[in-house]
């Protein structure tokens, strides 16, 4: 039992920068969506439920524009696509004492961040230790989403505004340092751009839905990357 | 607007993606093609869904732009995420307060 506690305390300390994180850019993810017309309930209700920046983004979009069911259901599966091949690693990693009922908990929250925390770690994986890694950045994720909403729906329209750019802001942050670092993530940078940019500004193509235009952007640009520059075999998670 | 049909679809599709390999499937992906599509992936929809959607975010193109070059130009000096954040925030304040005396 004390094991189990002792494992389950070094999960939630492990998970504790990532909860902060969490925080931070939920609260953008908050101000956007009441930004956007969404409830604060509704946008804190989006994130524990889904535990995702990039879908949720995306999601939030759809919404506003009112777009079909099946809409939103194929540009999660394509943006969160990379999920699969994380829980797929997690998988194999967690060998074959974990049971089937953990997995389905641990499933809910496995996120690029907990992932890498988890994948990191030198001893083995235990169900006290991943429960705990989820506790924080779970926490921070909901609260972040409430107080920026909060923060949102109570400040003047001039920082409504500006703390709307917020979230953009963040992606240029995830996006542009391993851009400068790696030739073949510039590569997918600009040609996502330039894609994106043809379906916004183009006759005909700009009346594409605003989900679908991201869905055969990202489809198009991370196919074409692929076949260009395919990644080391170790490299790809 | 109503949120929830919408909030079920999302969280249901996002969780069946992360489930489904870790209790079903646990076989690793071979295709060298996949694994680097996947690889691709987030870098891709990050940037398509930032790009031009910031220019139109804000009440004038002016102020989006400003937006976008103050963060990636912090990002690029190596600022953290928050920072970068909180730069492209300040920047619509700035040109929007310009716009609005000039």
């Amino acid at each position: 039992m004390t094991n189990n506690w002792n494992e389950y305390k070094t999960g939630v300390l492990g998970g504790w920068p990532v909860g902060v994180g969490y925080f931070s850019v939920s609260f953008g993810f908050g101000a956007m969506a009441v930004a956007q017309g969404v409830k604060v309930l509704e946008a804190t209700l989006i994130s524990l439920t889904n535990m995702t920046s990039a879908g949720q983004f995306a999601g939030l979009t759809l919404i506003v524009a009112g777009a079909a069911l099946w809409e939103m259901v194929l540009t999660q599966l394509v943006i969160n696509s990379r999920y699969a091949l994380m829980s797929l690693a997690l998988s194999q990693r967690m060998g074959s004492k974990i049971g089937l009922l953990p997995r389905l908990i641990i499933a809910f929250f496995n996120t690029d961040e907990i992932f890498a925390l988890a994948m990191a770690r030198e001893q083995p994986l235990t169900v006290p230790y991943l429960l705990g890694l989820g506790l924080l950045p779970i926490a921070g994720w909901t609260l972040g989403t409430l107080c920026g909403g909060l923060a949102g729906s109570a400040l003047p329209q001039s920082i409504r505004t500006a703390l709307g750019v917020m979230l953009y802001g963040m992606f240029v942050a995830v996006v542009v340092p391993p851009a400068k670092q790696k030739r073949q993530v510039l590569w997918a940078v600009l040609l996502s751009m330039g894609l994106s940019a043809l379906f916004a500004w183009m006759p005909v193509l700009n009346r594409l839905s605003q989900g679908l235009t991201i869905v055969v952007c990202t489809v198009a640009a991370a196919a074409a990357c692929a076949a260009l520059f395919p990644v080391k075999e170790e490299a790809a998670v | 607007m109503n949120v929830y049909p919408y909030l079920a679809a999302m969280a249901l599709t996002t969780y069946l993606i992360r489930v489904l390999p870790l209790s079903l499937f646990r076989k690793p992906i071979r295709s060298r093609f996949l694994r680097s599509f996947l690889y691709y992936v987030p870098y891709c929809c990050l940037t398509v869904m930032t790009f031009p959607a910031i220019l139109t975010s804000t009440s004038s193109a002016l102020s989006g732009g400003a937006a976008l070059a103050a963060a990636v130009i912090l990002a690029l000096l190596g600022k953290s995420l928050i920072v970068v954040a909180l730069s492209s925030s300040a920047a619509v304040l700035a040109v929007e307060w310009l716009l609005g005396i000039l």
